[in-house]
Parts: structure tokens; C-alpha cells; sequence
């Protein structure tokens, strides 16, 4: 095994601490979240609270570690859909490369990737109304193409490869080749392009809240805090900033765990680094 | 006079050169030969100092009774191209694919600030003359030209400042007979013309006996034995030379025997694929890779193809196994028609082995389960226990171990991978193996064992070969009859010792032609 880059542990390790916040709001935050208490309005960070309050007087560090756990779960929801319903299409455009049902599965992509996200994002929630749940359909929905694409690129190479002509040979059919040989070797790049698309949720989820279009109050997001900080961003600087740093090191985090899962896990360019 | 001395090389502290001394005199050819892993590439890397930055040299390396191992890297960077020019074994890959050919024969001059654009421009014209290229136009991009007209491209690269040594790493490897002789032909011209020095790398003994004036022959990062060429073929002194030089065309003890009812039968086969695309709807006339080829091959028969790339051998194969459907024409395999339609236990009969022993298997499994894959084709799946079972006797009969079957495919060589595969493919007990190119990525000495391997099992099992290879040597060695194939069409056929002794078609006698040959010196006991 070769040295850890650099870049992969400091990205794992700013993951995980967003992770454990998230997981520890389930059993426990400093103060509820949903309660308002306005004689505690806009304090200064101190060891009651040690983020301070917003102009509800709420616990930031509280809201903080919710709106972690919304937009992990949303992230992660979002991603999933991506992969469960991408990849099997990106496979089987790869085993009939050329065919109809190649050209119908690459050209609904394309169509896809025509619509700006958060137009339909808009669209879903006009019609059913906001929810955590409608944006994880409206992020996840963009989240299927870049799988298929990744997929069929991946499995593309692998199908010119000796092995399969030998699987193919002993008489296995496209499915079973696909399960067998040409899923377990492309997915290095899914974990790759699962974490880049994860940190590409959360970006979105914040934004979808930003314009209300997300989880609902009184359950706080990270977006939801950016828009409501707006109307003080002078007088209160720090009700902006934290849920933005909290955005920005999330998604740095995640990114540099990309990065340093495909040097990791790609061989050619593990060669390079060595 | 460019000199190497007791030049030692170590990467991450392992040794991969030791002691290597020789010396190359202008309008000489120097042959470096050994087996892939002996350094003969790293020794070319060293005297261009383009080693990786972990390894350690010591030794030296004289041109002018300079050491060019202690000149800092701007000095060689001057010298580099300049001085000493080097080409390489794959041409598409050395050659960059968005420049023009002209640009980047041109780029050398420029680099080095000896001429000007417009110049550099007439020289690279006229060094793209003089490797054989008039017809080409200096603003053809690379993927516009054959490979060996690539292989052109990149001598005039290496020659346009005509360098006082130029490197050439298996230079023809990638390339067909025909070509191979050709390209040899153009260095040994430039060499005797330019009076440059040549250092040829190459594993094939043949091409050096063919092309140097003296010869290295290099083991182990050793160099085992050197001197004049004719003098280290003949004599053979070193044991080592002399495990190459039987390798290298050793024929399989063989039982003749009686053959029997015809196995495996195609008749006027026709495989085309759609012509490239004319507009949008249209298409130019389909291509003809396989055009009306018949061939029957007997119980115990060992039957040859023979042709060079593209001529439409990996297209037939493809279609004997039925893996794709024919346009035109029957094959019949065990008396059932072949198609990709075909039921499982006529695919069990019918076996393949391919070329590339690194990518014939899934990297992610364990050899007991890429041995018993063919097993999907039987009826009745074997258990875990009898599978293994199955597998160990199997890996057994190649000459590996039982519990190899636990090792991952990276865990071999390249000649032990080649065993798994004939393992894999024999599993279901096939009567029809066919081995596409089988022996050709494999170093001489791994290649005449695997050969006798597979004489051995024909013998023990009655196997029916079909044996497809762009090498005249290794065909020669193991068939009892074969075809040559051009263009889709077999040109001709007949009992492999008459066609190799008396050709009748021009092809097959400009393919034999242009293969060279090992001296037959007679053999020291």
C-alpha cells in the first residue's frame, strides 16, 4: 500500500467531523432547535452558547449540526437515486453500444442535462408542493445521467477487453457479463463520481433551500440560515458566515476525498505518482 | 566513439543494471538482445539519462571522452536529439496526435535553434525524403498514415540533426513482417549513409544477426556475452546465448498420427462490416473482412492461419466461435451449425486461448474462479468441492500447481498467465482449441515451453488446433497444414513444410521473404 495523500486525509477528516455532527444531532444537540426563545436573541458566542443565537434565539451550533444532518440526507438520498437507476442504464448502454436502445438511453441523458436543475427543481415544488423530499426527486433526477455517463465510458473500454471475449466464450450473456466483470472494475469510478456528485448535492440542497424550496422550517438548513442572515449581514456578520464556512469546508472536504480517491484508485495514475 | 563503462543502475535500492560495459564505434550497428525484465531498455534510458528520478547510476557513459552521466540536465537536454536521437517500439504512441508530421520532424530543429521555421520546414521535407516518405505531405497527421509509415516518421524525428548515436528500441516489434524488413532496411542504409552509430534493442536474435556488427547478449542486467555477432552465434559460449538461440526456433516433439473426420468446417464464410458513414443516411460500400473463406480442420490436425494485421485472422476467429453472426456462408463445429445462437454444450467443445496474458482475465478474480468460468456451459454445475477438484487437475495439466488456484492473476508471469488461460479454456474438455496468437506476446524461452506444452496436450487429450499467428517461425513449429490470408481471402493453403519450402502465392512468398532468419550455424554440443 502506498502513502495516503495528503489531500485525501485532510478531506476524509473534514467529512467525518460533519458526519459526526450530523449523526450525534439524532440523540443530541446543545439546545432544541425548534424552540424559540426570543429574551435569547442574537447573543455572542459564550459557554452556554458557543456558536451565540440567532434573531429567534436559537442555538447556532444546534441549528449548525441539524442542517448537517438535512444535507448529508439529502446529499445522500439524491446520490443513491443517481447510482441505483443511473449505472444499470450507463451498463446496459455499454453491452448493446450501438443499438437503439444505446442511442434512446445516451439521448435521454443529453435531454436531461439540457434542463438547468433548479428550473425543474422549481417545476416539482410549484406542482407538489416544497419538501426535503421533493428536492432529493429534483436533485437526483441530474444526479442519474452523470452515473449512466460515467458507467457506459467505463464499461466501454473494459468490453474491448480479452476477458470478456473469454466470458463471452463461455457462453455468458451481456447481463451476466455486465454484473460480473464489467461492474466490479468501473467501480473505482463510481466512488469517485459519487463523492464529486455528493459534494454537488449539498451545494444544491443549500441552494434549493436558500430559495425555500427544501426542508420546511421549523427544521433548520444551511441555505434557510444563509437567506434568513441576509437582512443582518451587517449589523451580525457571523449569522451568515458560519452556515457558509460550514458549506464551503463540507463540500472542500468532499472534493478533496474525490481527488484523493482517484489518485488512490486509479492505477495509471498511481504509476505517475510514484 | 560513445562508450559505456561498467555502468550499474539501481532503482529504490534494487539493482536492475550491474557492471555494463561496451562500445559502439560510428557506422556500426551495436545489437543489444535479451528476454523482457534483462535491462536492455533501461541500459537506452540510462545513456539518454532519461531514467526515473529515483534511479542511481554509476559507471559512466563517454561520448568524446565525456561523461555524459555527470552533465546537469540542460547540457543533456542540448545533447538529447541533438547528438543522440532514439525511436521506439510503439510508433502511434511516440508520435503526438494533434500535431502535424512535418511540425514535429521540424521541432527538433527548432528546439535545438539550428534553423528557422521555414528551414526547419525544407529539412524536415528532405529527412522525410530520405526515410522514405516523398509522397507524404508534411501537414498528414499521424493517425492519416500506416504504421510503418509512422515508424518512418519517427526516424526522421530521431535523424534530422543526425545524431552520432541513435537508439533504437525494438523498433520493429509492433510492426508485420513486411514492414519490419523495410524499416530495417531504411536503418541500415542510414547507418552505413549517415555514419551514425547504431544501438539496436531487440529480443529477436534473428533481427540481430540480420542487422549488427556486434552483439551483447544481456541477462539479469548482466551482460553475459559479447563480441563480433557472427562470432557470438556461432561459438554460443555463454550457456544462456545458447538457451536463447534453441528457443528461439525450437520445435515441439510432435507424434505424428492419423487424422481423422473433419471437425470443424467453413464454407465461402463472409463477414462485412457497415461502411463508414457518407451523410447522414448513407453509407460508403460495406468492408470485407472476412470474404468467402472456407477451411476444414480434422480430428488431430493442427491447422495454421497466417497473415498479417488487419487481414481479416481475428474476424474469422471471432466468427468460428461464434461470437458473431456471419453475413454469407456456414461453419459447422461437431457436426452442429455455429452462430452466437449456439447451444451451450457445442460452445463447451469449442475453446479459445487468446494473446494478451494480461488482459485475458478479470484482475479481480481468483484463478480457481477464472479457471472454472467455462463451467457456466455445462448443464449440470459441478460443486464446490468436485470444482476445485476439476480446476487443480486442470492447473496441474498446464504445469502449475493446485493451490495456485488461490492467487490472484497478477501474482504470475506472463508465460504462467498463459497456462492459466489454456487451463480455462481446456476445463470443459474441448475436441476444438483455437489459439489466437497464443505464443506471440511471450519472451523466446517461455514461448518454446508453453509450445511443447501444447504439443504434449494434443498428444495426451487429441486436441484439433487452430493456431493463428502473424509469426511464420512459431506456425512453422506447430502445424501440420496451414493458410495464408490476405485481405479477407485465403491466398493459399497446403501442408505446412511444402507452402514454407515451395510457396506458390507472391504473398506468401514475399512474407517469407521478409522474415529474417536465424543463420543456421551449425550447433555447438
Amino acid at each position: 500500500m502506498t502513502r495516503l495523500p495528503v489531500s485525501m486525509i485532510l478531506g476524509a477528516a473534514l467529512s467525518a467531523v460533519f458526519l459526526a455532527m450530523a449523526l450525534l444531532s439524532f440523540v443530541w444537540t446543545p439546545h432544541d432547535v425548534e424552540q424559540l426563545v426570543i429574551a435569547n436573541r442574537l447573543q455572542p458566542a459564550s459557554s452556554e452558547f458557543p456558536l451565540g443565537t440567532d434573531q429567534f434565539g436559537r442555538d447556532l451550533l444546534s441549528m449548525l449540526m441539524v442542517g448537517a444532518r438535512v444535507s448529508l440526507a439529502v446529499a445522500l438520498v439524491a446520490v443513491s437515486i443517481g447510482v441505483v437507476i443511473g449505472v444499470p442504464l450507463g451498463l446496459a448502454a455499454a453491452a448493446t453500444r450501438g443499438s437503439l436502445l444505446d442511442e434512446l438511453i445516451m439521448r435521454g441523458n443529453d435531454l436531461i442535462f439540457a434542463f438547468p436543475s433548479l428550473v425543474i427543481a422549481i417545476l416539482i415544488t410549484a406542482v407538489f408542493g416544497p419538501s426535503a423530499f421533493n428536492a432529493i426527486i429534483a436533485i437526483g433526477i441530474f444526479n442519474i445521467p452523470v452515473f449512466a455517463r460515467v458507467a457506459r465510458g467505463g464499461a466501454l473500454s473494459l468490453w474491448t477487453l480479452d476477458y470478456i471475449l473469454a466470458a463471452r466464450v463461455a457462453g455468458k450473456g451481456r447481463t451476466r457479463i455486465s454484473v460480473e466483470h464489467i461492474l466490479p472494475n468501473i467501480v473505482n469510478l463510481l466512488i469517485v463520481q459519487a463523492t464529486i456528485q455528493f459534494s454537488l448535492g449539498i451545494l444544491a440542497e443549500a441552494a434549493l433551500s436558500y430559495v425555500g424550496l427544501s426542508v420546511q422550517p421549523p427544521v433548520p438548513s444551511w441555505g434557510r440560515m444563509l437567506s434568513d442572515a441576509q437582512t443582518m449581514i451587517y449589523s451580525h456578520p457571523m449569522l451568515a458566515i458560519l452556515p457558509g464556512l460550514a458549506i464551503v469546508l463540507m463540500v472542500l472536504g468532499l472534493n478533496l476525498m474525490g481527488d484523493g480517491l482517484r489518485d488512490l484508485l486509479d492505477p495509471r495514475l498511481r504509476r505517475q505518482r510514484q | 566513439m560513445i562508450a559505456v563503462e561498467n555502468l550499474s543502475l539501481a532503482i529504490h535500492g534494487e539493482a536492475i543494471l550491474r557492471d555494463v560495459s561496451f562500445a559502439m564505434v560510428p557506422g556500426r550497428t551495436f545489437g543489444l538482445v535479451g528476454e523482457s525484465g534483462s535491462g536492455k531498455s533501461m541500459t537506452a534510458l540510462a545513456l539518454m539519462r532519461l531514467l526515473p528520478e529515483s534511479a542511481r547510476t554509476s559507471g559512466a557513459v563517454t561520448l568524446d571522452s565525456i561523461n555524459l552521466l555527470d552533465k546537469p540536465e540542460a547540457e543533456m537536454c542540448a545533447l538529447r536529439g541533438n547528438q543522440l536521437g532514439m525511436i521506439f517500439q510503439e510508433p502511434m504512441t511516440a508520435l503526438n496526435p494533434v500535431q502535424t508530421i512535418g511540425n514535429q520532424v521540424a521541432e527538433t530543429l527548432r528546439i535545438h535553434g539550428i534553423a528557422t521555421h521555414a528551414d526547419a520546414r525544407d529539412v524536415a521535407r528532405a529527412r522525410l525524403d530520405r526515410v522514405g516518405l516523398p509522397q507524404i505531405a508534411l501537414d498528414r497527421y499521424p493517425h492519416e498514415l500506416s504504421g510503418g509509415q509512422r515508424q518512418r516518421v519517427c526516424i526522421a524525428t530521431a535523424i534530422a540533426l543526425r545524431p552520432r548515436l541513435l537508439i533504437a528500441d525494438e523498433p520493429t516489434t509492433a510492426l508485420d513482417v513486411t514492414t519490419q524488413a523495410q524499416i530495417l532496411d531504411l536503418l541500415r542504409g542510414l547507418v552505413e549513409e549517415e555514419g551514425m552509430a547504431l544501438l539496436l534493442i531487440t529480443h529477436d536474435l534473428a533481427v540481430v544477426a540480420d542487422m549488427a556488427d556486434h552483439v551483447a547478449v544481456m541477462q539479469a542486467g548482466e551482460i553475459v556475452e559479447q563480441g563480433p555477432t557472427p562470432q557470438v552465434l556461432s561459438e554460443q559460449r555463454h550457456p544462456y546465448t545458447r538457451a536463447l538461440f534453441e528457443a528461439s526456433d525450437h520445435r515441439p516433439a510432435r507424434t505424428p498420427r492419423p487424422l481423422g473426420a473433419p471437425l470443424l468446417t467453413a464454407s465461402d464464410v463472409d463477414r462485412h462490416y457497415p461502411g463508414p458513414r457518407t451523410g447522414l443516411l448513407r453509407r460508403g460500400a460495406p468492408v470485407k473482412a472476412v470474404d468467402g473463406v472456407s477451411l476444414t480442420l480434422k480430428t488431430g490436425e493442427s491447422l495454421g492461419l497466417v497473415g498479417e494485421s488487419g487481414c481479416g485472422k481475428s474476424t474469422l476467429t471471432r466468427a468460428l466461435l461464434g461470437l458473431d453472426k456471419v453475413q454469407g456462408g456456414e461453419i459447422a463445429a461437431l457436426g452442429n451449425p455455429v452462430s452466437p445462437a449456439m447451444p451451450n454444450a457445442l460452445r463447451a467443445g469449442i475453446q479459445v486461448v487468446f494473446q494478451d496474458p494480461y488482459g485475458s482475465f478479470n484482475p479481480r478474480w481468483r484463478v480457481e474462479h477464472l479457471v472454472a468460468e467455462p463451467f457456466h456451459l455445462l448443464d449440470e454445475k459441478p460443486t464446490r468441492e468436485d470444482r476445485r477438484r476439476k480446476v487443480g487437475e486442470a492447473l496441474l495439466a498446464v504445469g502449475l500447481q493446485p493451490s495456485d488456484m488461490d492467487k490472484y492473476p497478477h501474482e504470475f508471469s506472463g508465460g504462467q498467465r498463459q497456462r492459466i488461460a489454456i487451463a480455462r479454456a481446456l476445463i470443459t474438455n474441448p475436441k476444438i482449441l483455437v489459439l489466437d496468437e497464443a505464443v506471440s506476446a511471450l519472451d523466446v524461452r517461455v514461448r518454446a515451453r508453453i509450445l511443447d506444452l501444447l504439443a504434449d496436450l494434443q498428444d495426451r487429450m487429441g486436441l484439433s488446433y487452430l493456431f493463428i499467428s502473424h509469426d511464420l517461425t512459431v506456425v512453422r513449429a506447430i502445424t501440420d497444414r496451414v493458410m495464408v490470408m490476405q485481405a479477407g481471402r485465403i491466398v493459399e493453403q497446403g501442408p505446412t513444410e511444402q507452402v514454407f519450402a515451395a510457396p506458390g502465392h507472391e504473398y506468401t512468398q514475399a512474407l517469407l521473404a521478409a522474415a529474417p532468419r536465424l543463420p543456421g550455424y551449425a550447433r555447438p554440443s
